[in-house]
């Protein structure tokens, strides 16, 4: 046994550890900065467990043991147990809707002592070990329905139960292992029809409003026609192949609207909306006949894509106008920067910006922001931990930070990918993912550019389970890293 | 393996992690560089700026009595934001307002249109200038409140109820003086009228600030960078007065239901010794909260007690504007000493007449100043303006004459350090041959040389005509501060200004007057053992005559020149003269003797009846 952990000692991926050490260490000044009321003078003082950065290095110092314990356990016990932890944190998440107190409406916290903890975040290594295992299996085919099937489900059930404990920010983070099925083969398309929704949703409402010149036409709904004509196109390239099709849509489509648009503000006014829908038409009726007489079958699900995009972008437009409720829509309104709400929905986000707008290039220095310490930003020292980056020490600052972070995050892919197995790579990817999504939803959250949702940015904000599950997420993989069957001797 | 296939999938999901850091980066970018609007919100965010208001100077009198002095006052201040859940009846009960009450002072904060500068986060009045009583009550409930904060400013406190219209008073600075002079916020209290407005740079001192931190909630967690950038609030100058108190109390006593003036001044300094401006008010009045409503009632008075009358007030000179007459004929070599003029009860020529009084005929000079007759100032004028002395006929006379006026402050502001002065009126040719023509003559304009036609003066000028006789031909700008804390007075209040007429013929002035108080018209103001010189004046005009006196004391190296103008007062042996007599007395023996001390109790209480008319 000793001759062997000596060996693991050697395999370790040390540029990772040595990443993760430096992003909890700049995390938890980053808590100091946030939690300092110019009260403090010894700066012992912030290691004190009265204080949130002394209960926060206190739980750092917990997931540095419970790492090296993860690193003891080989990576079989790892692919032997996946479905029983699984289904324990499953069990457990459920347990916790029924016991855990009413924390803001959430129900996601169990006490044990003085301590709380949120069995959400081993609910996110389990699930990843659990769809790891389930890809590994030497039978497994992505494109068998059957099988992807019982992914998304896997998948889905902790979100779920998650959404149960109303922490519907956590649920959202179960979308990041889409990524991960992703590089193991699953269509694109899904990734690209969630991508270009986002975009329709975004132009077709942040700009629905908004003449188009002078023509009696929306911005919004115009340039959502003329981005589906677009995407329509590029398909046929991209997914198709067929430079006849293609050449075809671009020529029809461009001159199209290129020509209705000139006719209509040089010649007679009239609505171009008609030439699109024309158009769009016409490049159904096109691609379904081709699919009939070329037999491409692809072709059809392009024209069903057009059919789709416009009934999503009307139905997004009906939801906007009739089922949301009046805060909700108000957030989004917000977020599209239509409105500006700086005391109510737009608070956050608003008092966000001013903190890291006022940081300037270099900060205010450690310790000095006034923003963040005077408590005009919100949960400073979580989820809008990265504002007090921003502030105190500025775009420099601020910057390493997210290169450092991105860093971590390529290492953890190229980790990845250098697995020999797929339980290996599916794990690497669905943790890589999951670091992925937190980052960026945290981060363009802070930045004001992504929506107000609830989430950690992993290392850095305060928080004892979540830097331990975190931290669990990366230690079970770096034992599975170093326990591949290694081909070439690594240096 | 078999899915090699999509191995180049690595490079879609490395690059989407890139495109992520590039989006940050330019949002970041964009937040942080070259980008100080959210600096400045993070500044007004977290720093406030608290200010600390300095006491205003103190007023003393001439003999060091404090006259003006300052009294804590506290306001209630409240931040809109804050101002939630708070037991908005209990609140009212303390500070003895009705909600009605409350809720409209609360919506005139929030109107922008009445108070620009409004932000919900940053401190509103909501009741200004509690006494320290009503502060304390309220203390005590103050945590209840969260929300709300105190103030502490100070108000005007008066020692006398007297000069009110000297001290002038204090009010909230206008946006108009806001936009022009960067010293001043909203809400600040400055000078409004008098000693207040004009020495109110003198007076406010300098505001001190403090940049504190507050928080989220308001809250203050200290001073930024412990107090380094504060400054600290630097006291108003203290001013010395030249009133002596005691005189403006008797002034304004002896003046009491009579409407008029009474101006003293040291003729030695210019210093003003006293001015009354009757009727009064008591100073006291407009200071606290009720100086809006008892502005309004003050200047809605009819007979305009805020108007310092002693320098706001033009009135015809009458007989005392003879003596500048005397001097002018005098310097210009028209008469002299010995000359006289025949007066057969009155100035007749050809068909003109304007009357006098019955004395001895023909009359030299000071005979003539001591009677104030006037057939021979208007043979004098008569005489100056067909002088064949002057090329260019009476209108070079006429001109020639306004330049003597002018040099004794007539006919232009004199330029006492009080706001409001107006410069009363001195005709020049021009002015009478707008009205005239070419054909005006002497006689025309003659009643100018006896102090009446287009020539008024205001009692500040009668009283420095006095002061420049008393120095025989000099005078110093008069003015009514003395000195200030650590400050040289203006050079103007210091340098004497001398008319272009010669002390010698002053001298003559001096005894004619001196000859008026044992002889003449106002043998009333003689007092034993001082040599007083005195000159009345009876002023017509549309109403009853207005009476007047000016005279000074003792003849030599006198110590205090004085004009008393009461309107409507009859002749000025009726009012002017016990008046001034009294004044004199009052200010060289420092008190009144018994027999004066019951004429002025006769004299306070005399009541002169003006009807309702607008004064």
């Amino acid at each position: 046994m000793e001759q062997r952990s000596g060996n693991i000692f050697t395999r370790i991926d040390w540029w990772t550890v040595a990443l993760y050490i430096g992003l909890g260490v700049m995390g938890w000044l980053a808590i100091c900065g946030a939690s300092h009321s110019y009260i403090e003078t010894s700066f012992l003082e912030f290691l004190d467990q009265s204080e949130r950065t002394g209960k926060q290095a206190l739980w750092m110092g917990i997931s540095m043991i419970v790492g090296i314990l993860l690193m003891c356990v080989p990576k079989h016990t790892y692919r032997n147990i996946s479905g029983i932890a699984y289904l324990t944190t499953l069990l457990l998440g459920i347990l916790t809707i029924f016991i855990a107190k009413d924390i803001k409406g959430s129900h996601s916290w169990i006490s044990i002592g003085t301590f709380s903890i949120q069995p959400a975040e081993f609910m996110k290594a389990a699930t990843a070990m659990a769809l790891a295992a389930f890809i590994g299996r030497r039978e497994f085919d992505m494109k068998n329905n059957k099988d992807f099937l019982k992914c998304i489900a896997i998948i889905l059930v902790p979100m779920i139960i998650i959404v149960g404990q109303k922490e519907t920010g956590s649920a959202l983070v179960y979308f990041a292992l889409f990524l991960a099925l992703y590089r193991e083969g699953m269509t694109g398309i899904y990734l690209l029809m969630g991508a270009t929704a986002i975009v329709y949703f975004v132009v077709g409402i942040k700009y629905s409003n908004e003449p188009f010149s002078e023509l009696p036409v929306n911005i919004g709904p115009y340039a959502v026609t003329v981005l589906i004509q677009t995407f329509s196109t590029a398909m046929a390239w991209f997914w198709c192949k067929s430079r006849k099709t293609t050449l075809v849509l671009l020529i029809v489509n461009a001159s199209g609207t290129l020509l209705s648009y000139f006719v209509a503000v040089y010649l007679i006014e009239f609505d171009i909306m008609i030439t699109q829908y024309i158009l769009l038409a016409f490049n159904i009726i096109y691609l379904l006949l081709m699919a009939r007489l070329k037999k491409e079958k692809k072709n059809i699900w392009i024209a069903v894509y057009i059919v789709g995009a416009l009934a999503f972008f009307n139905s997004c437009n009906y939801v906007m106008q009739n089922v949301l409720k009046p805060h909700q829509k108000v957030r989004i309104e917000v977020l599209l920067g239509l409105k500006e709400d700086i005391s109510g929905a737009g608070y956050n986000v608003y008092q966000s910006k001013i903190a890291i707008g006022s940081g300037g290039m270099f900060g205010k220095g450690f310790l000095n922001g006034t923003q963040t310490k005077l408590k005009y930003v919100p949960e400073q020292d979580t989820d809008f931990i990265f504002c007090t980056i921003g502030e105190e020490q500025g775009f420099a600052g601020s910057f390493f930070v997210m290169v450092i972070f991105v860093a971590f995050i390529l290492r953890l892919i190229s980790l990845a990918e250098r697995q020999n197995d797929r339980f290996g790579r599916v794990y690497g990817y669905a943790i890589a993912s999951i670091f992925l999504f937190h980052f960026t939803i945290n981060i363009g959250m802070v930045l004001g550019i992504m929506p107000v949702i609830g989430i950690p940015l992993p290392f850095f904000s305060y928080g004892g389970s979540s830097f331990l599950g975190f931290s669990i997420l990366l230690f079970t993989f770096l034992r599975i890293d170093a326990d591949r069957e290694q081909k070439t001797q690594r240096t | 393996m078999k899915n090699h296939s999509f191995d180049t999938r690595r490079y879609i999901l490395s690059g989407i992690v890139l495109l992520i850091l590039a989006v940050f980066t330019l949002q970041l970018l964009s937040l942080q560089a070259d980008n100080d609007s959210y600096k400045d919100k993070a500044d007004s965010n977290a720093f406030y700026e608290k200010t600390i208001y300095p006491a205003r100077g103190l007023m003393y009198d001439r003999d060091g009595k404090l006259l003006v002095y300052n009294k804590p006052s506290y306001d209630i201040m409240f931040v809109p934001r804050e101002l939630k859940d708070i037991d908005t009846l209990a609140l009212c009960n303390t500070l003895g307002i009705t909600i009605d009450d409350f809720k409209e002072r609360v919506k005139r904060v929030k109107d922008r249109r009445l108070n620009p500068g409004y932000s919900p986060y940053t401190e509103q009045e909501l009741m200004t200038q509690l006494s320290a009583e009503e502060y304390a009550a309220f203390q005590e409930k103050l945590f209840l409140y969260p929300g709300l904060h105190v103030r502490k400013r100070s108000i005007r406190q008066y020692s006398y109820n007297a000069a009110g219209v000297l001290f002038g008073d204090i009010g909230e600075v206008s946006q108009k003086k806001i936009d022009s002079d960067p010293y001043y916020q909203r809400g600040d209290y400055i000078g409004t009228q008098g000693i207040e407005a004009s020495y109110e740079e003198a007076l406010r001192g300098r505001k001190g600030t403090e940049i504190l931190l507050r928080d989220a909630h308001g809250r203050i967690q200290g001073n930024y960078r412990d107090g380094e950038l504060d400054t600290l609030a630097i006291r108003g100058k203290d001013l010395t007065l030249s009133i002596d108190i005691e005189l403006q109390q008797l002034g304004e006593r002896l003046m009491k239901n009579k409407i008029g003036s009474i101006v003293a001044i040291e003729p030695a300094t210019g210093e003003i010794l006293c001015m009354v401006s009757s009727p009064t008010y008591d100073p006291s009045l407009l200071t606290g909260r009720e100086r809006g409503k008892n502005h309004k009632e003050l200047s809605k008075d009819k007979r305009k007690p805020l108007l310092n009358r002693a320098i706001m007030g033009t009135y015809p000179p009458g007989s005392t504007f003879k003596t500048s007459q005397a001097a002018t004929f005098m310097q210009e070599g028209i008469i002299d000493c010995n000359t006289s003029f025949p007066c057969q009860g009155g100035f007749v020529l050809n068909n003109f007449r304007l009357g006098c009084h019955a004395h001895s005929s023909p009359i030299s000079l000071k005979p003539a100043i001591a009677t104030s007759c006037n057939a021979y100032f208007c043979w004098g004028l008569h005489r100056m303006f067909g002088s064949s002395k002057y090329s260019g006929g009476t209108k070079e006379a006429m001109n020639k004459w306004r330049d003597y006026m002018v040099s004794m402050g007539f006919g232009y502001k004199l330029g006492v350090d009080l706001p409001g002065e107006v410069r009363g009126m001195i005709p020049n040719a021009e002015f009478y041959t707008k009205h005239y023509g070419n054909y005006w003559r002497a006689v025309t304009v003659i009643s100018i040389a006896i102090g009446q036609g287009e020539v008024t003066l205001t009692p500040l000028q009668i009283a420095n005509l006095c002061a420049t006789i008393a120095n025989r031909g000099t005078f110093i700008t008069p003015h009514i501060v003395k000195g200030i804390e650590g400050e040289e007075l203006d050079t103007t209040y210091t340098t004497p200004r001398k008319t272009m007429v010669d002390a010698r013929i002053y001298e003559d002035i001096a005894e004619g007057m001196r000859l008026a108080v044992t002889n003449g018209t106002c043998r009333a103001a003689n007092l034993p053992d001082i040599e007083v010189c005195g000159k009345t004046g009876t002023a017509q005009n549309k109403g009853k005559d207005h009476s007047a006196f000016m005279g000074f004391a003792p003849m030599h190296d006198p110590k205090i020149a004085i004009a008393v103008y009461v309107e409507n007062g009859g002749f000025g042996a009726t009012y002017g003269v016990p008046i001034g007599a009294l004044m004199m007395e009052q200010y060289l023996n420092d008190s009144l003797s018994d027999e004066s001390a019951k004429k002025a109790k006769e004299m306070e209480n005399r009541v002169i009846y003006y009807g309702t008319a607008e004064r």
